[in-house]
Order: structure tokens, then C-alpha cells, then sequence
């Protein structure tokens, strides 16, 4: 998924006429000072760190400001942050404004419906996690015919709003559902939407788009997230790739095989660190490179894990047995492999001879891959 | 009587012009599929393993009298050939491509529903009942008649499981993978009633992964109108809480949707939850000779 910084979502938010605070980005304490000195962005000001993790105003990642002096020190205070694993790079600086009750408004894929969602909920500029359920609204949303009218007149009332700012809301969600449509997100988020006057404010943006959809939206390839170095060169490769806590790599084909191989492994006191699926893949080549991504990760000793339905069991072996030979000696690892299905046999004979210990059987095959990580750092 | 698929399937294969499409069509013919179309717009007048290819899935229907879709058509124009399709009277679609947005599932889900057609998929290995008919990827080696019925999430978890099956001298009815993409046009709590009411399913597996509510949907279900022996297992147990859908996605889900409140759920419904998938044969084995007494 990608997901959007604060300052990207309301790019998007902008484009799809939901209102907000005048703001500017800054990437320096000194861009931070003129902006305020231009008269770009009025004082007082919020100084926000541009991260993806919640929490921000608790954690020191959010200050006002009264002067240029002000923004200067709040700017390179947050900018030298390292908030909650994440560096500090960019700041959204925006006009602080007088605000009423803050609101909770989202829309996201209720997947057990098989429909858009609309959640509102009148406690706002809190995580919504802690709100309790009874305070919580929601509502489907059928693509046929869209958001309607007395869906946004509903959503008023439950949010306590009328006259004004009950138009004012009526807008936002409309503007909210077209860039949860044309954007392909899987969440639309503001919290908090303030109330300012007659009207409502979208104070914070989260926006996050699907990675399916990625056919649809070439601007957002070059955003940022949260992937490592490796998960991205995999990306390029299309293969499934995900970094964990442990020290046992595991190699398989198909997620749920993978996860099931995952499970076994951690009930025979294993900790399984990188997991990489090969998909569907019938493809030697596919192997190998998966192979050598996984000895850059350096895992303590490998499990692989492979059945062999459309895929040939000997081709896997062969495509690991090339592998192996690429990767330097002194970065090699013990390899355990478990190998079911087509042409099992042969694929088994051909990892034997490479000094591989190779079986049919899931449950010896994972205890042997847990007893050669061990005592390995 | 099979679920859904059965020796009168008459199968058009969307992109069949492709690798996967190609591949596939041999192996489901070798299965005794009958596939009697593939479409690949600008292809008309071809063969693909001796199977007649059309431009159009309205003029393979018309030509060939086909009643079921096998989709590998990449994701882009995975949506205009789930349409067109069920525009052409197709009723079943099974959608082997992978990647297809969730928002064009939202599209594809109520129309094909509002016509009276099926989806099966997106992202799934497809549907197999042996000895009749198969529509998608499931290697046909795993297969033999018999009267247990799987449904699945999952891809290869699934081959390995109707495997295992085989293995204890056991065989299937039907096999469905229903695709692990957070908008499926078919779930458990869907495919559950096709099986209640087969007369050569005697016991079911059920085969769930960690995310979303289907599995905690489907014991609900269970538990009220479903009356043959469940085996269910949950992959993901150890897996680390994941990248999720943010806070928005959490509310809907609050309070579910980890390997905890599945087995708990099918386990209050009366399902025997196995811990492994090497658990599965023999406690689907003891199942099934339960139901038979």
C-alpha cells in the first residue's frame, strides 16, 4: 500500500475541493522562518512533522508557534526528530486556527460487506481506536448509486450538525467519496475536521492507496514508504518479500503455504526472520534470484519450502542448486529444504547431492531447519 | 450433483492466448474440462490446444454454447472481461488474475449478482470437482473422487491440503479456492450453503488465513444452518501483526479478525480447528467416518 505523508493527502484532498488550513511544506529551519516571514503562512502557526505514525501531538512531533523566531526553533527541534523509528525530513507548516469540536470523518472498504464505509464520530482529534463503540457510526456505501443525499444529511445529524456547517459537511463527504473513488484509496481519513465558524476544516489527512491500482496512478510511484531497501528490490521483482524479527529465512511458494510454514517452524522454537513467497511462480530463474535476495538478508539457515502442484519439484531444485553456487563461501548458510509434489523425487536427489538436506515430510524438515539456525548468530 | 461445476460445464477461457491461459487450458482439458472457447480480442479464427479462439466472449457463447468463464486476462482489463462476460449469459466466472484493484471488485461483485452470474476469485487457484470438471489452476495430480468437500482461501495451501486428503485414501467432491483478496465474489459464508445441500459432500474442510472477518462470518454460519462434520485450519498464527488497512480498517474489524478469535470462533461452532496442515487428513478421516455412521 502506499501510504500518503500529511502533506501529500491534503495535495489530494485539495484537488478534490475539501477545505484546509493555508500551509506550506518545509524541509529546512530556514525554509520554515521565511515561509512565515513572506506572509506565505500566517501567524500563529502548527509546525507538523511529516511522518506516517499517529501520536504526533503527544509525542512532541507537532508545536505552535507565535514568530518567525518560534517557527526557527520549533522547525529544527522536530526536524532533528527520530519519531517512533522514522526521521524527521519534512515539516507542514500551517495557519492555526480558532477552532470548535473536532470531528472524525472516513471512508474505507468494509470487506465482510463487500462495500465503500463511511465512519463518523462526533469525538474527533482523538485516536479513533480509543472511542467506544456506541459513539462510532457507520455507514455502507453502494457504488450503486454512490453517496447519496440522505446518506450526507444522516451523517449531519449523527455528527450534531446543521444549518452551515451541515452543508459545509455534506461537501466534504462528497469531495471525500470522489477521492476515495478516482484515487483508488483504501482509506480516506480526517481527523481531526474542525469546526471553524460556519464551516468545517480538514486539520489532519490520511490518505492510503492501493498498490493494485498502481496501473491506474503513476504519480504516486515515487512516494515513500515504509519498505526496506530489500522489500523494495523485491517489489521490482515481484516477489513477496517481508522482513521480521528472527533469524531463520523461509523460502515458499503461495502465501498461506507460506504463513502454515511460518507457524511450524515457530512451534518447533524457531524464529523465522525473512519470508519471501515465490507466488505461482514455474520459473528456474525466478528461484535462483529469489535465492540470492535472500542470502543479501543474511539469514542463520534457510527453510525452504515448496509443493510442487504445477511447479516441478526438479526445476525448483535446480534453479537453488545454481543459486547456491553463486553466493561467495563465506556468506553461505545451512539449507533445509522440504519438497512435495511433481517430480518430488527427482528434486530431492538433485539437493541431496548438493549437500542439501532435502525431505518430504513438513514437520522433520522444519525441526532440522530450527536445529541448524541454532547457535548460528 | 457436484458444487457449481459438473460434466455439463462448458468452459470459455478469457485470455487464453497468454502463457498462463495456455498452459491451463491443456491441463484442464487433461482434467476432462470441457473447454470449448477462448477469447483474446484481435485472435479470432485461431486455436489455442485446439480450442477455438474469439474476439468476443458473446460470440464464443453464441458459437459454442459456453456457460462458464476461466479468467487470466492481466489485471488492467480484468473488470471489462469479468463484465462482458456476464453480459454474454455467463453465469460462473472464475477470475484467476492476480492484482485486480478491490475497486473494481466493488464494480464487478453487484453486477455480476445484480444478473444472476457468480465470481469465483479474483486471485484464486479456481474450483475442481474430480472426475467432472475443473475451472482454474489446482494441479489435477492432487485430485481423486470422493466425498469431502474444501473450501479454502488460500493457493498452494490449498494443493497441499486436497493432497494430504488423497493421501489418507480419501478423496474430494468439490474443491473451491475462493481467493484471499479483501473483496472475493465468493466467500465461505457463501459456499458454505452449496455444500450443506450436495448429497456427495459428507464433510468439509475449511481452510482460513489470518485478516478480515470471513472465517468468524462463516462459524456464525456453521453454527446455525450447517450440519456436516467441519476440520478447519487457520494459517497465520504466528505471523506478526501486519501492515494493516490503518485505523479506519481496524474499527470495522474490532475485535476480530486474528488467528486467536477465528479458531476460537469455529471451535465454539463445533469445528475441530487442526494446529497444523499435516493435522488435517487425519482429523477430516475421523469426520468423515462420524458422518457416515
Amino acid at each position: 500500500m502506499v501510504k500518503l505523508a500529511e502533506w501529500q493527502g491534503k495535495v489530494v484532498f485539495r484537488k478534490y475541493g475539501v477545505p484546509l488550513p493555508r500551509g506550506e511544506v518545509a524541509r529546512s529551519p530556514a525554509e520554515a522562518e521565511s515561509l512565515v516571514r513572506s506572509g506565505k503562512v500566517p501567524l500563529p502557526c502548527v509546525v507538523k512533522a511529516q511522518v506516517l505514525a499517529g501520536g504526533r501531538g503527544k509525542g512532541g512531533a507537532v508545536r505552535f508557534a507565535n514568530s518567525p523566531e518560534e517557527v526557527r526553533e520549533a522547525a529544527s527541534a522536530i526536524l532533528g526528530l527520530e519519531f517512533k523509528g522514522e526521521k524527521v525530513r519534512e515539516l507542514l507548516l500551517e495557519e492555526k486556527l480558532p477552532i470548535g469540536r473536532e470531528l472524525y470523518v472516513a471512508m474505507t472498504l468494509d470487506r465482510a460487506q463487500r462495500l465503500p464505509i463511511l465512519i463518523t464520530s462526533a469525538q474527533g482529534g482523538v485516536e479513533i481506536e480509543s472511542v467506544p463503540d456506541a459513539q462510532i457510526d457507520r455507514q455502507p456505501i453502494d457504488p450503486f448509486p454512490g453517496l447519496t443525499g440522505y446518506e450526507k444529511r444522516r451523517a449531519a445529524k449523527v455528527l450534531g450538525l446543521s444549518g452551515g456547517q451541515a452543508r459545509s459537511l455534506e461537501r466534504v463527504l462528497d469531495s471525500l467519496w470522489n477521492a476515495f473513488q478516482r484515487e483508488d484509496a483504501e482509506l480516506v481519513e480526517i481527523n481531526p475536521l474542525a469546526i471553524v465558524g460556519d464551516a468545517l476544516t480538514a486539520l489532519d489527512a490520511k490518505v492510503i492507496i492501493e498498490d493494485d491500482a498502481a496501473f491506474r496512478h503513476p504519480e504516486y510511484a515515487e512516494v515513500r514508504d515504509d519498505r526496506t531497501e530489500l522489500e523494495e528490490i523485491a517489489r521490482e521483482k515481484e516477489i513477496a518479500f517481508v522482513q521480521l524479527d528472527g533469524n531463520i529465512g523461509v523460502i515458499a511458494n503461495g502465501a498461506g503455504l507460506t504463513m502454515a510454514t511460518l507457524d511450524v517452524l515457530t512451534e518447533f522454537g524457531g524464529r523465522p526472520g525473512v519470508f519471501l513467497d515465490l507466488g505461482g511462480t514455474d520459473d528456474p530463474k525466478k528461484v535462483t534470484e529469489a535465492f540470492l535476495l535472500m542470502a543479501r538478508a543474511k539469514p542463520s539457515a534457510v527453510f525452504l519450502n515448496i509443493f510442487g502442484g504445477i511447479t516441478r519439484c526438479d526445476t525448483v531444485a535446480k534453479g537453488l542448486v545454481e543459486a547456491m553456487g553463486q553466493v561467495p563461501p563465506a556468506e553461505r548458510f545451512p539449507l533445509v529444504a522440504r519438497i512435495r509434489g511433481n517430480n518430488e523425487a527427482e528434486g530431492i536427489e538433485i539437493l541431496r547431492a548438493a549437500g542439501v538436506t532435502a525431505v518430504p515430510d513438513l514437520r522433520s524438515s522444519a525441526q532440522a531447519a530450527v536445529e541448524a539456525a541454532r547457535g548460528r548468530p | 450433483m457436484s458444487v457449481l461445476v459438473d460434466r455439463d460445464t462448458r468452459v470459455v477461457v478469457q485470455g487464453i492466448t497468454g502463457h498462463q491461459g495456455t498452459v491451463h487450458t491443456r491441463q484442464m482439458r487433461q482434467f476432462g474440462t470441457q473447454v470449448v472457447a477462448g477469447v483474446t480480442p484481435g485472435k479470432s479464427g485461431g486455436e489455442v490446444e485446439g480450442v477455438p479462439v474469439f474476439d468476443t466472449v458473446r460470440d464464443a457463447v453464441e458459437k459454442t454454447q459456453a456457460n462458464t468463464t476461466c479468467v487470466f486476462v492481466p489485471a488492467p482489463y480484468a473488470k471489462d472481461a469479468v463484465l462482458e462476460a456476464v453480459d454474454a449469459g455467463i453465469r460462473l466466472c472464475v477470475v484467476v488474475t492476480e492484482h485486480v484493484p478491490f475497486h473494481d471488485m466493488l464494480v464487478m461483485y453487484p453486477y455480476a449478482r445484480s444478473k444472476g452470474a457468480r465470481i469465483i476469485g479474483p486471485n484464486c487457484p479456481g474450483i475442481g470437482a474430480p472426475a467432472k470438471s475443473k475451472v482454474g489452476i489446482i494441479p489435477n495430480v492432487v485430485f481423486q473422487p470422493g466425498r469431502i468437500g474444501v473450501i479454502s482461501r488460500s493457493g498452494t495451501l490449498t494443493y497441499e491440503i486436497v493432497n494430504g486428503i488423497k493421501e489418507v485414501g480419501l478423496g474430494q467432491s468439490t474443491c473451491i479456492g475462493l481467493g484471499g483478496d479483501p473483496v472475493v465474489g465468493t466467500t465461505f459464508v457463501d459456499a458454505l450453503p452449496l455444500f450443506e445441500s450436495d448429497p456427495e459432500t459428507d464433510a468439509l474442510v475449511l481452510v482460513g488465513e489470518i485478516g478480515g472477518t470471513a472465517e468468524e462470518d462463516a462459524a456464525d454460519h456453521i453454527r446455525h444452518h450447517f450440519s456436516k462434520p467441519v476440520v478447519a485450519y487457520i494459517a497465520g498464527r504466528s505471523a506478526p501483526p501486519g501492515k494493516r488497512m490503518g485505523h479506519a480498517g481496524a474499527i470495522i474489524t474490532r475485535g476480530k479478525g486474528t488467528a486467536q478469535t477465528k479458531v476460537a470462533a469455529l471451535e465454539a461452532a463445533g469445528a475441530r480447528v487442526a494446529r497444523f496442515p499435516y493435522e488435517i487428513p487425519g482429523l477430516i478421516a475421523e469426520a468423515a467416518r462420524g458422518a457416515r455412521r
